[in-house]
């Protein structure tokens, strides 16, 4: 029994200090086992008599002995165990009783303190109570001294403002202003408000008028100026009033600078000061315009909404108008640039007018100054083209008037002619080469606006090879044609040797040299043809025309000159009452005389050409002459021959009548051919003129002597030999027939009068 | 609608002088002046038929000398006038004579073409007068005044023109008034032609390169075209419908119309003949058709529209477009008129020097070169139609 309460006494106090002794698996483990004597449900009967069962007596009082150890030894530390716990418990009695006592004396105090407090409150209250008055007071006046402060400013705004006005202070002033503005319009009711608000406005008034005078005056720098528009924006100034005096300040000056560019004298300067002060100060004056009305931050009241609409409106009118202003000078100035020896300096010129025209272009896009720029720029590279087109005429026409005083100065030696022609042909050729090199500077790749369609397409075929190369090459043909038709009216005012040569450089033209020309001319500027041009074979043709209007041009004129000679021979003299033939007329022998010459200035220019084959006796012929009793049958015709005749030459004669005779008629371009159609027309004249005239004996003679004279010589000069004899036989024939009284001369003696000479 | 062949018809001897019978309306007739030193000189008076294209001719005799130029009085058919070659004591003088011809030539001596030989016994002009005056030199043509009666006529005579009364049927021949042209050298008349318009007090003439132009009232020189053609001027012609306008002819191979208001530049010039071109003829009714005889052998009809009266064709009678105006407007929008050569005739083998129209027909003339060939031609006849329809 004992054991079982020890056992619950130690269980108890284990429970106490919460201590976990060794074997307590083993307890948990065996706590239901009644027989273990540390279980809990530890059956001392049961533990007995299992013993008392199962052991021995040695056993049993082993058993008996150990359990009396073991009891003993846990009395010694029970008593261990209390006597420990005694003094603690002992100790906590003493500290109890002594916090029992110091909590009364707590209690007391703190009765104290609550009632302090009360007394404290009371107090607060009441003091809070006496003070309550005073405070509103306090902030009444404080308010009231704000207010002064207030009204004192107010008060010496005026003299403030004054002040700044002295000082030039504008801004201060403004901003002064601009705080007060409100308040006096509000109180402006109130007589004293009302007066310095009278005479606020009219400082502020004198202000603006100064800040206005300032504006106006042209001396200030930009920045001043924008500075000034800055201000009167703010002092509610009507910002189009503003734009308005601000670009007619600008535009006073830019049109200063404009005045000064008229004095300057030349082009490449005239465009640099023209870039340097025109189109500079007209940038910075856009950019500050735009500064300060265009990109202005929308201030509330002060910037109403359109006023950047409007500002750029009046921006690009003013812009505008300048620039034409500009834009007129500069092409009054390229229009008085004629001389065209140097075109580098126009295309250089040209070239930075439109480069500088390109920052107006990027500050305010949208504005039709650059492509006005472009267009001037074109027009200047047109009117180029026609200045070297007329630049080119007029040295065409002064190599002509050159060669014209050559072909006249009295020089001896046959290759002066061909010698003219090549080197006509040849300055020609090196006057167009300069001058399309000069055009071709407008092209360059360096050039700003060579890259504009205009450059790349227009100007090169329409411009360069339209106006100018083709036009030059008509030119000339048409200048050559012209000369046909003036001197054909006026008597040959124009060298026959000059229409020669005149015709052999159509000629060449038409066999080469236009067609290099255009050649070279395509392959300089790669000449596109989006147009219709004049195909080479056109002016070909033009060129051929030309020529073989000139050649016939000068056939008459030569055969006029001789014409002319024959036919005051025939005129002037009285053929009824003539002598005797003794000589050849002086006349024939001038006229064989010219024909040679002829023949030599022709065969300088022109080749050959083929002519019939010559009877080995052509300059023995007789000459028929018709007997006077001859009636004509009614269709024979009358050149009917009645001498003897070998059959070839009359069916030549009847070959020569089924083609006809055509007198002015075009020739070929050779030698032969011209001196025919000479010849024939010369004949044929003195036939004419023999027809109206009558004749005696002797005059009869004369005729054949002469007519024999000029079939000596002039049967070499002509393609068909036959052509000559036909018409001396007319002439001798028609002679025959006008004469009263018709013998003929012997032939044997018209051959020794023809050969004395 | 094949144009009729021309009509060819010979004459024994060389010839420059041709006219056409004035004052006949009915019967197509030319006269022709022969030109021969050694035998007499003849007038033949050339019938056409035209209905039958027969010519027949009748020969007169003019043994004064050889004609260069023949012009036929206005007012009487038997009267004419001609310029002839005297030679006498080796000295060559051109005069001028008015003459009649004999009243039985028509009946008397008619004679068929096909019998070339057949002139024997031609019977001789009658000398009505002379139109004679040795202080005033060689005459190179008579001129009729047109559409008179017959009693005024001009001689040119060297420099001088000189204006005659016929009086006494003609046989009178009275100097009122003369003109002389003064300058430097030997001025000569080379040809005239008195003006139908103006009441017939104007004359143009023509020496060397210029055309000048008299007031026969004042004979005064009213306009002068220096330099009219580049070389000798040949013939002149009066439009007989537009009064300034003039045509005129030269060496220079060219023809040019002239208005005299405005002598500096011709109005029209062509240039078709190939050798100097010895006269020019307008048509007396339709303007526009000028015939031009050159001595590179060939006749040149030209239709000048656009200088003549009927620039846009023949005006239609108020009458006749009641009916037809829908017709005649297609037509002249469809068909712009334009200068052009009509026709070149080549039936000559030598110059021609004289061309001209019929009096009686406007759609026929005549040309005649200088061996004696007189080819008588017509208009085509489909340009007649387009200018009468």
């Amino acid at each position: 029994m004992y054991i079982r309460s020890s056992r619950r006494v130690h269980g108890m106090l284990k429970l106490y200090y919460g201590l976990n002794e060794e074997g307590k698996t083993v307890d948990q483990a065996e706590s239901m086992n009644p027989c273990d004597i540390n279980g809990t449900h530890f059956d001392p009967e049961v533990y007995l008599n299992k013993l008392r069962r199962e052991c021995s007596l040695g056993e049993l009082m082993d058993q008996e002995s150990c359990m009396v150890k073991q009891i003993r030894s846990l009395d010694s530390d029970m008593q261990t165990l209390v006597y420990e716990n005694y003094n603690k418990f002992i100790s906590a009695t003493d500290t109890i009783r002594k916090m029992k006592n110091d909590f009364k004396k707590m209690e007391d105090e703190m009765d104290c303190l609550s009632t302090n407090m009360a007394a404290i409150t009371e107090f607060s209250a009441h003091i809070s109570g006496t003070l309550q008055d005073q405070h509103a007071q306090i902030t009444k006046l404080s308010g009231v001294h704000t207010l002064l402060r207030k009204l004192q400013f107010l008060f010496e705004l005026p003299a403030r403002l004054n002040k700044c006005l002295e000082l030039q202070a504008y801004s201060q002033a403004v901003s002064s202003h601009r705080r007060a503005r409100c308040v006096l319009q509000q109180y402006s009711h109130m007589p004293s408000f009302r007066g310095i608000q009278d005479d606020c406005h009219a400082i502020m008034d004198k202000l603006a008028q100064e800040l206005r005078q300032k504006f106006r005056d042209g001396g200030s720098s930009a920045e001043d100026l924008s500075e000034c528009v800055e201000l009167l924006l703010q002092l509610d100034e009507p910002a189009e009033e503003l734009c308005d005096k601000f670009l007619s300040h600008a535009q006073s000056r830019l049109e200063a600078n404009l005045r000064g560019l008229e004095a300057e004298t030349d082009i490449l300067e005239f465009i640099d000061r023209g870039c340097n002060e025109f189109v500079s100060s007209l940038c910075l004056v856009i950019a500050s315009y735009q500064e300060l009305f265009v990109n202005r931050p929308q201030e509330g009241n002060l910037a109403s909404k359109d006023i950047p609409h409007m500002a750029i409106g009046k921006l690009h009118a003013f812009v505008d108008a300048l620039a034409t202003c500009y834009f007129s000078l500069v092409e009054r100035r390229i229009q008085e640039e004629k001389s065209v020896g140097d075109n580098s300096l126009l295309v250089r010129a040209l070239d930075r007018f439109h480069r500088r025209l390109q920052a107006v272009a990027k500050l305010l896009p949208g504005s039709a100054v650059p492509s006005q720029g472009t267009e001037i720029v074109v027009r200047a590279a047109r009117e180029r083209i026609k200045q070297y087109l007329a630049a080119l005429q007029s040295f065409y026409l002064d190599s002509l008037r050159d060669v014209r005083q050559a072909l006249a100065a009295p020089r001896l030696g046959g290759s002066s002619a061909g010698e003219l022609l090549s080197s006509l042909s040849a300055s020609i050729l090196n006057q167009i080469k300069s001058v399309l090199a000069s055009v071709h500077l407008f092209t360059a790749k360096d050039i700003t606006f060579s890259n504009k369609p205009y450059f790349k397409g227009e100007f090169c075929s329409q411009g360069v090879r339209e106006s100018l190369v083709v036009n030059f090459i008509k030119f000339v043909c048409q200048s050559s044609r012209q000369f046909c038709e003036s001197a054909g009216d006026r008597g040959g005012s124009t060298p026959p040797a000059l229409l020669l040569l005149l015709s052999r450089l159509c000629l060449d033209y038409e066999t080469s040299t236009i067609t290099y020309i255009l050649t070279l001319t395509d392959e300089q500027f790669l000449v596109q043809h989006h147009s219709p041009v004049t195909a080479v074979a056109a002016l070909c043709g033009e060129a051929r025309g030309a020529a073989q209007k000139l050649l016939n041009h000068y056939v008459k004129v030569q055969g006029l000159i001789i014409s002319q000679m024959l036919r005051k021979s025939v005129e002037t003299r009285d053929w009824v009452n003539t002598i005797e033939p003794r000589n050849v007329r002086a006349v024939m022998k001038r006229v064989v005389e010219d024909t040679t010459s002829i023949d030599v200035q022709v065969g300088l220019l022109y080749e050959e050409g083929v002519r019939k084959a010559h009877s080995s006796d052509s300059s023995k012929r007789t000459f028929s002459v018709y007997s006077g009793s001859r009636q004509q049958t009614r269709y024979a015709p009358s050149y009917a021959p009645s001498a003897p005749m070998d059959t070839n030459l009359l069916s030549n004669i009847h070959k020569l009548f089924s083609e006809r005779i055509d007198i002015f008629s075009p020739v070929e371009f050779n030698k032969v051919s011209v001196l025919t159609g000479i010849i024939k027309i010369s004949l044929k004249t003195f036939l004419e003129c023999v027809r109206l005239r009558t004749f005696g004996r002797y005059g009869l003679q004369q005729i054949q002597v002469d007519c024999n004279y000029l079939q000596m010589y002039l049967w070499r000069f002509v393609s068909d030999e036959n052509l000559v004899h036909f018409l001396l036989d007319e002439i001798v024939g028609s002679t025959a027939h006008r004469c009263l009284d018709p013998a003929p001369m012997e032939q044997s003696v018209i051959e020794v009068i023809c050969e004395r000479g | 609608m094949e144009d009729d062949a021309p009509v060819i018809y010979g004459l024994e001897f060389q010839a420059r002088a041709l006219t056409s019978q004035t004052a006949e309306s009915d019967a197509i007739r030319f006269l022709v002046g022969t030109q021969s030193l050694k035998f007499d000189n003849q007038i033949h008076i050339i019938d056409f038929d035209d209905e039958n294209n027969i010519i027949s001719k009748s020969v007169l005799l003019h043994q004064a000398g050889e004609i260069w130029h023949i012009s036929a009085s206005p007012a009487d058919k038997a009267v004419l006038s001609t310029c002839y070659n005297k030679t006498s004591e080796s000295r060559v003088v051109t005069c001028g004579a008015v003459w009649s011809m004999p009243p039985e030539w028509e009946s008397g001596s008619h004679e068929s073409p096909d019998d070339p030989h057949n002139s024997h016994n031609p019977q001789n002009l009658e000398l009505l007068c002379h139109l004679d005056n040795s202080a005033h030199g060689n005459a190179s043509s008579v001129l009729w005044e047109p559409m008179g009666d017959g009693k005024r006529v001009i001689s040119l005579a060297d420099n001088h023109a000189l204006l005659w009364d016929l009086t006494e049927s003609s046989t009178q021949a009275t100097i009122s008034s003369s003109a002389t042209l003064e300058g430097k050298g030997q001025l000569k008349f080379t040809s005239g032609k008195w003006s139908p318009h103006h009441n017939c007090t104007q004359l143009a003439t023509a020496n060397d390169t210029a055309i000048r132009g008299w007031d026969l009232r004042t004979m005064s020189q009213i306009y002068c075209i220096e330099n009219a053609h580049g070389q000798l001027v040949r013939d002149l012609d009066f439009n007989p419908n537009k009064q300034y306008y003039l045509a005129s002819c030269g060496d220079d191979c060219k023809v040019k119309f002239w208005d005299v208001r405005n002598i500096n530049e011709p109005v029209k010039s062509l240039e078709e003949h190939s050798h100097w071109v010895w006269s020019v003829r307008y048509n007396h009714s339709h303007d526009q058709l000028v015939l031009t005889g050159s001595s590179d052998s060939r006749v040149i009809l030209s239709n000048m529209v656009s200088i003549s009266s009927e620039p846009f064709g023949h005006l239609v009678d108020d009458d006749d477009l009641s009916d037809g105006e829908d017709n005649h407007q297609d037509e002249k929008s469809k068909e712009p008129l334009q200068d052009s050569i009509i026709s070149t005739y080549e039936e000559h083998e030598d110059s021609v020097y004289a061309v001209e129209w019929s009096s009686a027909d406007p759609w026929l003339f005549a040309s005649l070169s200088y061996d004696g060939r007189l080819v008588i031609n017509r208009v085509p006849r489909a340009l007649k139609y387009h200018i009468l329809l």
